[in-house]
């Protein structure tokens, strides 16, 4: 897994609340067996109509946004468990998702990819959209030591939360494997004396 | 303090703590299919590492394969790649699999119940955000994402922090005519899409102790709905019985030893949850989904509600729908009975009790898809078949089909569906289409009728099973 440590960048707005992952990334492209090439694929519908034509209103297809940073409304990645939604986001370019609230599982799928989920407050939330919006080239900035995100050359800046266990192997680009497996004697001990 | 069903079976089930982190919890079976596990297996093979526990592990084949011919070989490439791909990978990994065309196959979440491989007590997980469904037997059961699958393959456990608890009571008598789904829609829809999120749900109240395996299982299935990672019911004598005589279930001696064990899961009297809701039975109608999240459901008989909130008028505009109007007599041309939420045998009963004698409008494509061969089997064996076929609707072979629409059984841009299923998302059941979530009977009503109608106005006259 990647390490991540700080990003500054420019961020894309997503003003839509309830993101499930079947938007993030259809079903039908669920059948690849491996991870590449989601990507392209990433909001699909939203990017595209029917025909392949691109939709100009949304804005990730918008020249005036760009960045590795998505800002989205809230209870982002709602839904199925598909891990794909993290490797579409990754894979078109994301280190950072912005929201007032995230589903679980897609939390943890986001962790487990090194892309940040950073779970700001609903007024913080708007203000971020508010200036993305009226100043697109505003720079977002993401400290994952410090645990904040900040508007560049301002004093707007807010504090958020995550599992020190996680944000270990975020910095250190650990996984839950090595973790795990470092305990294979233990999990062997248990297995004999379980009680239930 | 008293403990919860859930602290029970999760205290049990703990191996380690890390130090101001998660802990380290053990599964007891690990169920997968052919969509979110060969990644997994890649990343194992890859960094060599073995399967730990394969003889935990049950796979069988069900988002991505065809509900007719399932005899013939799988036109579409990727997708008979992407079987092939966990074919090869079970054997390789000594994996049980119930692969298409086995008379064990079926979707994962009614295929494991039904074979007696869920049992009460047990921590399960599938890459699958409705493996809730499992928490009927009062089991913890939840949705786990592809890096996951690689660790419980890698090492039979999951890092993960404990939850909050919740609780949602539902006591009096249910009205004829509403079905579990009505009632896991109308919770839903009271408490809106995250409101379970960080928690794990328990259903109590004599609804749910009233309630069949099979209902239980549908409540279960739609916690995720909520944003819960999984919801339980306290197994009881209902539970046992289901469990008992199955193929995996523990037999003679070692079956009564489990249940005596199983009496003492329960949630203990002073138990605290750290949020519970409370709700009435004789408040819940027939539901349906108005928007593009199982949070926008209203009863039958309501109108949709009046919000001034962008997404939810984006919603509405994807629908079609205007806030304030009323969803009965609107035409349907597509109803799908199926899906792990509504695919069981009781599921076909109702539907077929209220279809016998009628006839399935003519506007109207209609698709029973059985939850698995054994399901199927049944339908056959009981008749009902006859039921449908006469009737006008098609039944299929089992999968997940037209739920998530990854096979050939897509509702086309633009047309309605009221569908069994649990998700209503935009496009969920192929691009451009549109969901109404409901029950079978409304489903089966809606098929025959050619257009949503008002079954409680016929309440009189139904007879369910």
């Amino acid at each position: 897994m990647e390490k991540f440590t700080t990003l500054t960048s420019r961020a894309i707005p997503l003003t839509i609340e309830n993101i499930d992952t079947d938007q993030i990334i259809p079903a039908r492209f669920l059948k690849a067996t491996d991870k590449q090439g989601f990507g392209d694929n990433v909001f699909r519908d939203w990017r595209f109509d029917k025909h392949g034509n691109i939709n100009k209103d949304f804005s990730l297809n918008n020249p005036t946004y760009s960045g590795s940073i998505l800002v989205a409304g809230d209870n982002f990645g709602c839904g199925s468990s598909r891990e794909h939604a993290a490797w579409a986001l990754v894979g078109y370019g994301f280190k950072v998702i912005v929201s007032s609230f995230f589903a679980d599982i897609f939390k943890g799928n986001a962790l487990n990819n090194g892309l940040l989920p950073v779970q700001v407050s609903e007024g913080f939330l708007k203000t971020l959209l508010d200036t993305i919006e009226t100043h697109p080239e505003t720079k977002l900035e993401v400290n994952l030591e410090n645990q904040t995100i900040s508007i560049s050359n301002s004093d707007v800046s807010e504090s958020f939360d995550i599992d020190p266990y996680k944000k270990t192997c975020m910095i250190n680009g650990y996984d839950d494997i090595d973790y795990l497996l470092s305990k294979k004697e233990q999990i062997e001990a248990f297995e004999a004396e379980k009680t239930y | 303090m008293g403990k919860t069903l859930f602290d029970k079976v999760w205290d049990a089930h703990v191996v380690d703590s890390v130090q101001n982190g998660p802990q380290i919890l053990y599964i007891d079976k690990h169920l997968i299919h052919e969509v979110t596990s060969p990644q997994a297996f890649n990343e194992l093979e890859a960094r060599g590492i073995p399967v730990f526990r394969s003889n935990q592990i049950v796979a069988t084949a069900d988002h991505n394969t065809p509900t007719i011919n399932q005899d013939l070989p799988i036109k579409d490439e990727l997708s008979r790649k992407q079987l092939e791909q966990l074919s090869a990978n079970c054997a390789k990994n000594d994996i049980t699999l119930y692969e298409l065309g086995h008379k064990y196959n079926g979707i994962v979440h009614v295929m494991a119940p039904e074979l007696g491989i869920t049992q009460p007590g047990m921590t399960m997980v599938c890459g699958d955000s409705h493996t809730s469904t499992h928490g009927a037997f009062g089991t913890i059961a939840f949705g786990i994402g592809t890096s996951q699958v690689a660790q419980v393959f890698a090492s039979q456990c999951l890092l993960l922090t404990k939850p909050k608890s919740l609780r949602v009571t539902v006591n009096g008598k249910l009205k004829n005519g509403v079905l579990p789904k009505d009632v896991i829609l109308y919770i839903i829809s009271k408490l809106g899409t995250n409101s379970g999120t960080g928690y794990f749900c328990e259903y109590a109240g004599d609804v749910f102790e009233n309630m069949s395996m099979e209902g239980r299982m549908t409540v279960c299935n739609m916690s995720i709905e909520m944003g819960a990672r999984g919801g339980m019911i306290a197994p009881d004598e209902t539970t046992f019985e289901y469990v008992k005589g199955r193929e995996f279930a523990p037999k003679g001696e070692a079956f009564e030893k489990k249940v005596s064990y199983w009496k003492t899961l329960p949630t203990d009297d002073d138990a605290v949850f750290d949020k519970e809701y409370y709700f009435d039975a004789e408040d819940i109608e027939p539901m349906v989904t108005y928007g593009t999240n199982p949070g926008m459901g209203i009863k039958i008989s309501e109108t949709i509600p009046v919000d001034d909130n962008a997404s939810f008028k984006k919603s509405l505009e994807y629908m079609n729908f205007e806030a304030g109007e009323s969803l009965i007599d609107k035409p349907i041309n597509f109803v799908f009975i199926g899906s792990c939420t509504n695919s069981r045998i009781e599921d076909f009963r109702v539907a077929a009790n209220f279809i016998k004698g009628k006839q399935k409008a003519h506007n109207v494509t209609a698709w029973l898809v059985p939850g698995s061969k054994q399901v199927e089997a049944q339908i056959i064996n009981e008749g009902l078949k006859d039921i449908f076929e006469d009737a006008g609707f098609e039944l299929r072979q089992p999968g997940c089909s037209a739920c998530l629409a990854m096979n050939d059984d897509k509702i086309p841009q633009g047309e309605y569906c009221v569908s069994t299923s649990n998700r209503n998302f935009e496009g969920r059941q192929g691009q451009g289409s549109r969901t109404i979530l409901a029950s079978p009977l409304v489903a089966a009503a809606t098929a025959v009728a050619g257009k949503i109608v008002d079954v409680t106005k016929d309440i009189e006259t139904l007879e369910l099973a």
